[in-house]
């Protein structure tokens, strides 16, 4: 399996949605890198409505054995489900996000999210995903997400790159 | 929350005992603080760095991520909060553990979410783990499976897990004591112990009443039926609508079965097992206790009380009343 780096790589900034049959199981979704910055941490942290001391009160997150502040679960979560949904277009739809938090996402820092596909049946594609920052894992996790299916009779002159 | 003997380990003591019996019990519930709306998506797409269009616009959906977002107590906290959690979270901080960690988050999508859309929710706790020694610090892992509707449909499912903490900076003892990490805990000698009853959101006012000695019967709302084990609903008319009445304590032995074997560890075989009729009607499994095996007799006239099996056990069992007897 070989599939590193898919054709689909711009789908989404394209506003084109990947169809279900032209992803294979093992294509790579091109990285995100997310700079993990104070602002992040805390716009996530109250745009989910988590006003936990820890993700946005250094001093008290020191108090807890914290070095800083660090994104809240709610925040990785979003940002998985974006890393997904902007590869495969805005036709895709999630159906289930499944993570596990490591290391913290501490403001300086940056997180690296890396896909891989691991399974496609039908219209539904698995993919693993990773978030990389500077002290390990953030976050490890499989995404699942249903894409359009266009009739398998493929469009003459099929062009990968550009909608047309 | 009185204090259990010291269990001789430096840190905190291990709750593990008593943090088991919360498991099936409802943790949160309630309606969603706002409807799903507009201003809420935008400011998570915001922070999220989200452009994707089908967050936007006429025929807009929430980020099927926001679910649990939609449910949160935010500034002003949670108030649905159960009886249940409030006390489990409440046992973890007396007993030290008073740091909080979210560590997995599985969330299935069922239904998108649009503006306008009611959230109502109900959790329970899931499980409990042991005491584990993480980076973080040793603690408990607490998970929570939370249903989230909108209006009346399923909208998507919700298992969360934290875990509940002494930071390990806080463990180090300023004399620098003990080379050893929290991880080496001596385990008593393994004494067999009575099975566990499983407790659910079907039967945990059973377990509850059992747990200040009364000992409650189900019954139906609409036909005054009277049910026992209990059950969501009535055998007699299918009314899910009930409450309790206590049960006054006398009962006869109306069948019995007397265990030679198999052995099971904890039960000391021969013993019995007596189907009692309660004075109210309905009929219990349970043992009979204050006579021996062999002299247990249908007929014979029971009286309840409560027997501690263990530290943290108790159970309902029926005493031969009468009889030649003190």
């Amino acid at each position: 399996m070989t599939g590193v780096n898919g054709e689909n790589g711009e789908n989404g900034e394209n506003g084109v949605t990947a169809d279900a049959g032209s992803v294979r199981a093992g294509d790579a979704l091109p990285p995100l890198e997310i700079a993990i910055t104070r602002t992040l941490v805390v716009a996530g942290a109250i745009a989910s409505r988590d006003y936990q001391d820890v993700h946005h009160d250094a001093e008290l997150a020191r108090q807890k054995g914290a070095p800083d502040i660090f994104m809240n679960i709610l925040t990785t979560n979003g940002l998985v489900g974006r890393y997904v949904t902007d590869h495969f277009g805005p036709a895709a739809v999630l159906r289930r996000v499944a993570i596990r938090l490591g290391a913290p996402n501490h403001p300086g820092d940056t997180m690296v999210l890396t896909g891989v596909v691991e399974d496609v049946r039908g219209d539904t594609a698995t993919v693993r995903v990773v978030g990389a920052n500077g002290l390990g894992n953030h976050v490890t996790g499989t995404v699942t997400v249903t894409l359009p299916v266009t009739l398998p009779v493929t469009m003459p002159g099929k062009n990968a790159e550009g909608p047309a | 929350m009185s204090g259990k003997a010291a269990s001789g380990g430096d840190g905190p003591e291990d709750v593990f005992a008593l943090l088991k019996a919360y498991v099936g019990r409802a943790a949160v519930g309630g309606v969603g603080k706002d409807l799903v709306n507009e201003p809420m998506i935008r400011h998570w797409c915001e922070a999220m760095g989200d452009t994707n269009p089908a967050y936007a616009g006429a025929d807009a959906i929430a980020p099927p991520t926001m679910l649990q977002a939609w449910t949160m107590g935010g500034l002003s906290g949670h108030g649905g909060r159960s009886e249940a959690y409030v006390e489990l979270l409440a046992l973890l901080d007396d007993a030290g553990y008073v740091s909080v960690v979210a560590t997995d988050c599985e969330q299935e999508y069922l239904r998108p979410l649009r503006p306008g859309d009611r959230i109502t929710f109900d959790s329970v706790i899931e499980s409990v783990s042991e005491r584990k020694t993480t980076k973080l610090g040793t603690g408990y892992f607490v998970t929570t499976r939370m249903d989230v509707r909108a209006g009346d449909e399923p909208a998507g499912t919700h298992r969360f897990r934290i875990l509940k903490y002494v930071p390990a900076a806080g463990q180090r003892r300023r004399g620098g004591a003990a080379g050893a990490t929290a991880t080496g805990e001596s385990v008593a000698a393994p004494r067999p112990q009575r099975p566990r009853p499983v407790v659910n959101r079907d039967n945990a006012g059973f377990w509850e009443g059992v747990s200040r000695h009364r000992l409650l019967i189900q019954r139906c709302l609409k036909c005054g039926t009277l049910r026992f084990p209990w059950l969501p609903g009535c055998n007699s008319c299918g009314c899910l609508e009930w409450d309790t009445v206590e049960a006054a304590g006398e009962g006869t032995v109306y069948s019995y079965v007397v265990m030679h074997h198999p052995p099971f560890p904890a039960f000391d075989p021969p013993y019995a097992v007596g189907l009692v009729e309660l004075a109210e009607g309905v009929r219990m499994i349970s043992n009979v206790v204050g006579v021996p095996y062999d002299r247990v007799r249908i007929g014979m006239p029971v009286r309840l009380e409560f027997e501690r099996v263990d530290e943290d056990l108790e159970l309902p069992v029926f005493r031969a009343v009468g009889r030649g007897g003190g």
